[in-house]
């Protein structure tokens, strides 16, 4: 990648290239403070506030916004919504990265990153939820990877591999599903364990229920706010079957997101109810909770609905922009804003800006790592050797997107 | 319609993983502890909060020695905790209500009979030993920090400042010194020079209590900390003043830390046994769905095709019909007007 000595061409020095450039450079000036003066060189954590905004962003988050490849794979090859079809390559893609860079932000935050395959090969815990968690993303990791590489092996013209991984679609899915099913409800599991410490409104036997459903609606409403962002920036890459398609993902995603939201707003109702913490609702947690629940979930399951009643893409797309807003707003809450609600204001954890920068680092490692597979290799369009569909009239010929894999030897050029 | 059936199925798929949680936890049973296992009971109506615990803590555990010494009292004007160079602290807690002058706890970890800690490990590094303490293993922890998330009683630390080697500190009840012989009693119990503190058989500890409550009326309450707190811990506190106004908590229950998590855990088979099956299921059905569709549109292919082909014959005969009989018509017209035309022919003639 060129985009590390912004400097060397006037050509390249684009704000694009020039903002990224920065991030590395911060990147790599943080990761080396990391591993020279530990955790206290770079983080505001400590022993009252063992995770920070590594586990609450990086980790929570970021498994949780890579939801899409499980819901759209499930959607399309599962409950058999074939014309969710071309939806499905970029959500498992941003799911392979989404996952890869959760992954490789662990190895900032925990003490000995080479022991992170411990639990598994070494020594398991297996009463732990953490254990569960580690067990499942690592297994998902490689099943999305086996599940990407068609895309991979269709670029490089191994068709025969290519083809064996193909007719193992259905099985992989499932196997993603069962995982994704467990690691995102344990995500909420791990913090059964801490209810002196969680805020009750936050807390509850429901929470991994919870963190299960929520993790569909964010799956949802990141293919439908990706897409939106991926017509914009790469509209060229994208066939006529992805483009004839998309309205169609976006108008079925927004009527499963409305209906998911709306069973999840039920939910934490109920949450509320068993454990008669009404009386919660009136505090300063109780607002903020309010928040949360009425502006994020209530109202994006709204937006969704009336998205599908008037066929309103637009609508679509602020609708999930909420959504995901709320999903992170929740994962924070969890695991930040009200966990140890109960220490006064100086012990309470707030991240470090070198913290936040390698947040930032690593979202634009997936930002660029996404933007060169999907100009490469076949994500938005089908390969035309490989085609499911039947090519719409008079596409056969047209377009640069079919011949657009042969053109590799492209200065790899991030910025324009 | 059959988006929801698929929510409708993972709702009930995830709310009967939620459930399962009681009808498991009914099935557990209580661990009551190591038998014979050890602990210390601290009684805060005889600390005076001079330290000493501190001191011999850090001298037999080799702590770095503290920025400012352990005579120096100053440092009980604030709360602390326990950090990764002090197993062990003091704090002094005044104007409680009832209470004639202020009074002390010593906090460290209070060894739980089923510790949060060691429940929550992903690498099994804790273990709670027969004797009672509870113990770490620097060869396999990874550095997650789980533990201290999940301990009630924030007690395990973290070298924070350590990029490649970082450990988790906490008290270890002077196991491994006392059971190499090196110490009789833990460094902190042997310091205090008022007998705060007690080693002793856990059950004996409890006894011990009773009968200070006994001999004493009126100077503690009737409640030994730690004997049911999240399960019961080995080290326990008998105060004269409310706990809670010692800055402990009191809120805690005596659900032992891995009943809060087993049952999300045991429905763990259950998603991976169910799911698959389910899922396949559904496939199943949506390709049967796709194949019987598939023929339904094959069928209706087929007749349309016969029904267009029906009618192009129905039109073309209908069309040769209408040639015919305008061809018909057309010969009529032509011998209509010959005939006419003859007929004039002749009428003029005949003029
Ligand atoms: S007090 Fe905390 S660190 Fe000590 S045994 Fe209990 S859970 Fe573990
Ligand atoms: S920090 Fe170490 S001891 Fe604590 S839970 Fe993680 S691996 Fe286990
Ligand atoms: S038991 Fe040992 S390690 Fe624990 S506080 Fe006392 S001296 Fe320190």
């Amino acid at each position: 990648m060129n985009t590390q000595n912004p400097a060397a061409k006037n050509s390249l020095l684009t704000p694009f290239n020039v903002t990224v450039g920065i991030i590395f450079l911060l990147g790599a000036l943080i990761t080396f403070l990391r591993f020279t003066k530990g955790l206290a060189g770079v983080t505001n954590l400590s022993d009252n506030n063992p995770w920070g905004v590594w586990i609450s962003f990086d980790l929570m988050c970021g498994v949780a916004l890579a939801a899409g490849g499980y819901t759209t794979s499930a959607a399309c090859y599962v409950f058999g919504l074939k014309r969710y079809h071309s939806a499905v390559r970029p959500a498992i893609l941003t799911a392979f990265l989404g996952y890869a860079l959760v992954v490789f932000a662990l190895h900032y935050d925990v003490g000995r990153p080479w022991r992170l395959p411990y639990p598994i090969f070494v020594q398991s815990g297996t009463t732990s939820v953490l254990f569960e968690v580690g067990l499942c993303v690592f297994l998902y990791l490689i099943t999305l990877f086996v599940e990407w590489t068609p895309a991979a092996l269709e670029w490089l013209g191994f068709r025969k591999y290519r083809n064996i991984i193909v007719k193992g679609t259905l099985a992989l899915t499932i196997f993603g599903v069962v995982l994704s099913t467990m690691h995102q409800s344990s995500l909420g599991a791990l913090y059964l364990i801490a209810p002196s410490k969680l805020h009750p409104l936050w807390y509850s036997s429901y929470i991994p229920l919870f963190f299960f459903i929520s993790s569909i609606a964010a799956g949802l409403s990141m293919v439908i706010f990706e897409g939106t962002l991926s017509h914009h920036f790469l509209h060229h890459k994208m066939d006529r079957t992805y483009q004839s398609e998309h309205n169609e993902v976006v108008l079925g995603f927004s009527k499963g997101a409305a209906m998911v939201l709306a069973c999840y707003f039920l939910l934490k109702l109920v949450g509320v109810a068993l454990d008669n913490k009404w009386h919660y609702l009136l505090t300063g947690y109780g607002a903020w909770f309010l928040v949360e629940l009425l502006g994020f979930v209530a109202l994006p399951c709204f937006l969704y609905a009336i998205t599908v009643r008037e066929k309103n893409l637009k609508l679509a797309k602020y609708a999930s922009i909420l959504t995901v807003l709320g999903i992170v707003l929740n994962r924070f809450n969890v695991s930040w804003f009200a966990f140890n609600w109960q220490l006064p204001a100086a012990d309470r954890y707030f991240p470090s800006w070198m913290e936040i920068a390698i947040s930032i680092y690593i979202v634009t490692i997936g930002v660029l790592f996404f933007r060169f597979i999907s100009t490469k290799m076949p994500i938005f369009y089908e390969h035309p050797e490989y085609r499911e569909h039947a090519p719409h009239e008079g596409e056969e010929e047209e377009g640069p997107e079919f011949t657009e894999h042969k053109l590799h030897k492209h200065p790899q050029t991030f910025g324009h | 319609m059959l988006r929801r059936t698929f929510l409708g199925l993972l709702g009930a798929a995830g709310l009967g993983a939620a459930l399962g949680k009681p009808a498991h936890a009914a099935g557990a049973q209580h661990f009551q502890g190591y038998p014979g296992s050890f602990g210390v009971l601290f009684d805060s109506t005889r600390c005076i909060g001079c330290r000493s615990c501190e001191a011999g803590c850090n001298k037999v555990n080799e702590l770095p020695p503290p920025p400012e010494p352990f005579d120096d009292l100053s440092v009980l004007n604030t709360k602390r905790r326990t950090h990764a160079w002090t197993y062990t602290v003091v704090n002094r807690y005044d104007n409680i209500p009832g209470a004639a002058g202020p009074v002390y706890k010593k906090w460290q970890c209070n060894h739980c009979l089923e510790p949060a800690c060691a429940s929550s490990c992903f690498v099994r590094a804790f273990t709670k030993t027969p004797q009672g303490a509870v113990t770490w293993d620097g060869t396999v922890c990874v550095g997650c920090r789980y533990c201290m998330i999940a301990c009630p009683f924030e007690i395990p630390t973290f070298e924070y400042s350590e990029p490649l080697t970082p450990r988790i500190m906490k008290c270890t009840l002077c196991y491994p010194q006392i059971t190499s012989g090196k110490l009789k009693v833990p460094g902190c119990v042997g310091a205090c020079p008022v007998e705060a503190l007690v080693y002793g058989k856990r059950s004996d500890l409890i006894k011990i209590a009773r009968e200070r409550f006994h001999t004493f009326p009126g100077r503690y309450l009737n409640q030994i900390y730690g004997e049911h707190e999240m399960g019961g811990t080995n080290w326990l506190y008998i105060s004269g003043v409310p706990f809670s106004a010692l800055g402990m908590r009191e809120d805690l229950g005596v659900t032992p830390a891995p009943e809060l998590t087993s049952g999300a855990l045991a429905t763990v088979p259950i998603v991976a046994a169910a799911w698959p099956v389910l899922l396949t299921g559904i496939y199943a059905i949506n390709k049967r769905k796709d194949k019987i569709a598939r023929q339904e549109e094959a069928q209706a292919v087929a007749r349309a095709v016969a029904q267009a082909q029906a009618e192009a014959g129905a039109k073309l005969k209908k069309a040769m019909t209408k040639a015919e009989a305008e061809q018909k018509a057309a010969i009529e017209r032509e011998v209509k007007r010959a005939l006419e035309e003859a007929v004039k022919g002749q009428s003029q003639e005949g003029e």
